[in-house]
């Protein structure tokens, strides 16, 4: 209890308090008095009796000082005068300060935040319960990898597995919602029962699916995403038990999903159905439609699910030969389903970030090691003074560690802000399929992170200055540094040092260049890549009809000639497509062909299927190689006819003619006959950066669907256009719903894969961007400082004669040697480093000749400026005043 | 003044207590000269090593300090004890007689420890 007392005293006595200074002084001079008049009354001299007492007392300061360390806590008044001492040091050099913390900063900043992202959706656990033990099951054909499952196959696989405590499965399903102001589209997904209780996840309000619920002649219910309770019912706690209205459907409200939960594969989805498998679809084996999420059993591996499922799925391939033939299986953990396709963008940018780091770090390092070699001059003085090694490196390290935690809480702080700027930056569309980087910001992990940067930068921040001043020659040394003032060799040293760290900043400049100019390259090649189209003055519009209104073929055959004739006649519309489904969105909707009159070569011949009406391809401009195109008149009472790509002719008809030749579907059932009357030139289905599948284009009056997109060229601004198309549309028929409207050009330069290569490309040219600046300002710290030190050795160069184009030639020179080294290390490490992003890059090598030496020629141009000003300054030296500045 | 002892660490502040104790309130001079007197001049002290032990019982509570008044007409800073202190005076005493008593027989040729 009084030690606690005695240590609070004592901490508030650190502060400085002149009062007690003053009593201090005052009771000590009392002292003396009262002993000084005692000896006076012994028979002393006055001047010898005060001689007397203070030797008695030992010295009136030590006396005085002992007291004020009883007084306060010395170390801490130390470290309270280490940091007063340093920040003065640190404001009287307002430029390097600056320098070295906005440095630090940055490099903490661009980490920081990057991390973020990684953390949030690579790290942080999805939020469902046990979620690694969730996995996503898929079945597996050649061409996908993970290929969704047909239901009949679903249900097999949930009977049969021995190795999912619970197997459920969802499927995307946009739907028509009723709403007081009319019909809308919005976000719908249908879920077997048992899904939610497979997350983990239970209803903040009302119940969760009933088992059974998901049969096909249970009554239709419906659970609510949070958002919509709150957006369409206004949170009320009286939803459950409401209808709503889903695809002409009336569903009823069981319950409401809580805020937090999210299934990033299906969001922004509002209204999750339960499952009821329904239409030609569902209930087909062939027709695969549907994605799977188990949850192991304790103990089970993915590796054992696989085998399980794989034998299950070997089973029923000779139960099912025709539907099942080639069907395997395949497992993955759910969290890598989710954010899979991230991963490696994701990681890329934080090596980025890091390398960014390295050269910031590196750069702040030799500021402070130029810094630490103009003080010792200062080092040397204190040191003659008395300053105990200790003493000394205290201080420096206390100055570094000043300087790193500005830098770091200014990174910290910039870091969370250009988090939510780059979060502000992602398109609305894009981040609600991303839920999980709403709550991005500065957590423990993230801080965790950062902590350990600090610390790191701590270590090399007070450790650069004191290994510069060599610990064995604080004290032996001195003498010589007091009389040198820090001339002559002793920069070698840091010369030396300042060299390396300018190599390895130089080097990291160029990795970063190179990986900016390859991901560069590879857009520019992604964003020209060959569509098969012209993508210019096109645009599309995405159509639901409602299928209660439409529920015949001959009905929608008839619409879309309606919607094409009207659309024909507005100003301005030069011809007008319909497909099932826009081109450059993703490869898939497939169908098995065979082709008839030849034997099965048992094999998934498995295409892409379209549905396009007669003005498709001249709407795109794509071209027909042969045959012809379908005309308007080739409905379901006509012959079944299909024209197919180039990629399809060519590996099914390798040295035939295909015109006239027959396909059909893989039991060659008669009405799946058709045959092929024209081949197009490959038009790019898929992705921009996925390669082309063949594909089959069937007439859309032969084969309608209710969602379509109608696709025009026009004369004018195709933007501008869409509201016509709207209101055209809505003409024909108002409860006909219209979904997004956009430029075909749009709708690439928007395609998921561009605007992943887009952001990388932003992002890394940024990092690269920074990186060239710093290499090229510590190449230019490095060369002005070995000017500065070798001005003595210049003046007596040009005394002795040499010409100042030899100076340039000194310092070029010294100034080169690094570039070069810099730049070949850079460039191997380049190489190296782009190999690891192989999976990023699209139609470059990692080795692109080009690019490389781009970026070679890039540095190497601003490396020249950047060593030639310190140069021009040497070539400058007046000779005499360089001798007399000494 | 080589046969001097040295005050050992710690057994300073029992005197200082017991030497308020004894003469009431009291100035450092006084508290340096009555300890030097009582050991009968056989200790070295440096009265300047008496003002940080001083300082340290008043941040413990044993002692209070106020300006006063000397005998021979000086301003000085008296020390008293606190009620804390005659305890930790006590407490302090009882112990030092302890160890002392303990050590005493180890020093002391004994019969019992052969």
């Amino acid at each position: 209890m009084n030690r606690l007392r005695a240590w609070l005293l004592r901490l508030a006595g650190t502060l400085p308090n002149e009062r007690r200074e003053h009593e201090l002084a005052a009771e000590i001079e009392a002292h003396l008095q009262l002993h000084i008049d005692d000896n006076l009354r012994a028979g002393m001299a006055p001047e010898q009796a005060r001689r007397e007492a203070i030797l008695k007392l030992g010295g009136v300061e030590s006396t005085k000082q002992f007291c004020r360390e009883r007084n306060g806590i010395p170390l801490l008044e130390n470290l309270l005068r280490d940091v007063q001492f340093a920040l003065r040091q640190l404001r009287k050099n307002p430029g390097f300060t600056c320098t070295a913390v906005l440095m630090l900063a940055l490099g903490m900043c661009a980490a920081v935040a990057i991390f973020g992202f990684v953390d949030a959706s690579l790290i942080k656990p999805l939020p469902y319960r046990n979620p690694n033990r969730l996995v996503g099951v898929f079945e597996k054909v050649p061409l996908f990898p993970q290929s969704n499952l047909s239901y009949p196959d679903y249900l097999d696989w949930k009977k049969l597995n021995a190795v999912f405590g619970s197997l459920d499965v969802y499927r995307h399903d946009g739907c028509i919602v009723n709403t007081a102001s009319g019909a809308q589209p919005a976000m719908g997904t249908r879920v077997s029962d048992g899904f939610f209780r497979t997350l983990g996840v239970v209803p903040v309000l009302g119940r969760d699916f009933r088992t059974g619920e998901d049969l096909r002649d249970a009554p239709a219910t419906v659970l609510l995403s949070y958002t919509a309770w709150q957006t369409r019912y206004g949170g009320n706690q009286n939803v459950v038990g409401k209808t709503v209205t889903l695809d002409g459907v009336p569903h009823t409200i069981i319950g409401v999903l809580p805020a937090d939960f999210h299934f990033a594969p299906r969001e922004p989805s509002e209204f999750w159905m339960a499952f009821q498998p329904a239409g030609n679809c569902d209930l087909r084996r062939s027709c695969h439609g549907i994605y799977g999420v188990g949850r192991l059993k304790d103990g089970t591996t993915i590796e054992t699910a696989l085998a399980d499922l794989t034998s299950i799925a070997k089973q029923l391939e000779k139960q099912y030969p025709d539907s099942n033939r080639g069907q395997g299986a395949a497992v993955a953990p759910l969290s890598e389903v989710i954010v899979g396709p991230l991963r490696p963008i994701l990681l890329m940018l934080l090596s980025g970030t890091g390398l960014l780091l390295l050269i910031a770090g590196g750069n702040a390092a030799s500021l402070l090691l130029v810094r630490s070699e103009s003080r010792t001059r200062e080092i040397a003085v204190r040191s003659a003074l008395g300053a105990g090694r200790a003493r000394l490196v205290t201080q420096f390290v206390t100055e570094g560690l000043v300087l790193v935690a500005a830098g770091c809480l200014l990174g910290v702080a910039s870091a969370n802000w250009t988090m939510k700027l780059l979060l502000r930056l992602i398109p609305q569309d894009y981040l609600a399929s991303m839920p999980y980087l709403y709550d991005l910001g500065l957590n423990g992990r993230v801080l965790v992170f950062a902590g350990g940067i600090a610390l790191l930068a701590a270590v090399v921040f007070s450790l650069t200055p004191t290994l510069h001043f060599g610990l064995p020659r604080i004290g032996s040394g001195m003498r010589d540094k007091l009389a040198d003032g820090g001339r002559g060799s002793s920069g070698n040293t840091w010369r030396r040092l300042g060299s390396r760290l300018v190599v390895v900043e130089l080097a990291t400049a160029v990795v970063l260049l190179a990986g900016a100019g390859l991901l560069g390259k590879s857009l520019y090649l992604l964003l020209n890549v060959n569509l098969g189209l012209r993508p210019d003055h096109v645009a599309t519009l995405a159509v639901a009809a409602p299928p209660a209104n439409y529920a015949k073929d001959e009905q929608l055959a008839a619409l879309t000639r309606r919607i094409v004739g009207r659309i024909e006649t507005l100003p301005g519309v030069r011809s007008v497509g319909i497909g099932s489904q826009l081109p450059v969105s993703y490869n898939g909707n497939t169908d098995w062909i065979r082709i008839a009159g030849r034997p099965y070569n048992e094999l998934h011949n498995e295409v892409n299927e379209r549905d396009v009406s007669a003005g498709f391809f001249t709407t795109l401009q794509a071209k027909l190689l042969r045959g012809r195109y379908f005309t308007d008149a080739e409905d379901a009472s006509k012959p079944r006819v299909v024209i197919v790509n180039q990629a399809l002719a060519k590996k099914y008809f390798p040295s035939e003619d295909p015109i006239g030749k027959r396909i059909g579907d893989t039991e060659l059932k008669p009405k799946s006959i058709r045959e092929i009357i024209g081949v197009v030139e490959d038009v790019r289905e898929g992705s921009l950066d996925s390669e082309i599948w063949p594909a089959e284009y069937l007439p859309f009056n032969q084969s309608p669907d209710h969602y379509f997109t109608v696709i025009v060229r026009t004369s004018q601004e195709e933007r501008t256009l869409i509201p016509t198309l709207t209101g055209a549309i809505h003409q024909i028929d108002p409860h006909i719903v219209t979904l997004k409207g956009t430029s075909m050009e749009e709708a690439i330069h928007d395609s998921p894969s561009a605007y992943m290569h887009r952001s990388a490309v932003w992002l890394v040219s940024g990092f690269a961007f920074l990186a060239l600046v710093l290499g090229v300002v510590g190449l230019y710290g490095v060369v002005s400082y070995s000017v500065s030190q070798r001005t003595r050795e210049i003046g007596v160069r040009m005394a002795l004669g040499a010409e100042r184009g030899s100076i340039y030639d000194l310092i070029l020179r010294e100034a080169g040697r690094l570039v070069l080294v810099g730049i070949a290390i850079g460039l191997a490490c380049a190489v190296g480093a782009a190999s690891l992003m192989k999976g990023l890059l699209f139609g470059v090598r990692s080795w692109d000749v080009p690019t490389l030496a781009a970026v070679a020629a890039v540095l190497g141009m601003a490396a020249l400026v950047a060593s030639y000003l310190p140069a021009r300054r040497a070539a400058g030296v007046n000779p005499v005043e360089a001798l007399r500045a000494e | 003044m080589g046969d001097k002892a040295d005050v050992w660490q710690g057994t300073l502040a029992l005197m200082v207590l017991k030497t308020i104790e004894a003469l009431g309130p009291l100035h450092g001079y006084g508290i340096a000269r009555r300890i030097e007197q009582i050991s009968g001049d056989a200790l070295s002290l440096n009265y300047g090593t008496l003002y940080p032990a001083l300082l340290k019982l008043e941040q413990e509570g044993a002692i209070a300090s106020e300006w006063g008044v000397s005998d021979n007409n000086r301003k000085a800073k008296f020390y008293r004890l606190t009620r804390a202190g005659h305890k930790l005076l006590a407490t302090e005493t009882r112990n030092w007689e302890q160890t002392t008593a303990i050590l005493a027989r180890f020093l002391s040729p004994s019969e019992d420890l052969a």
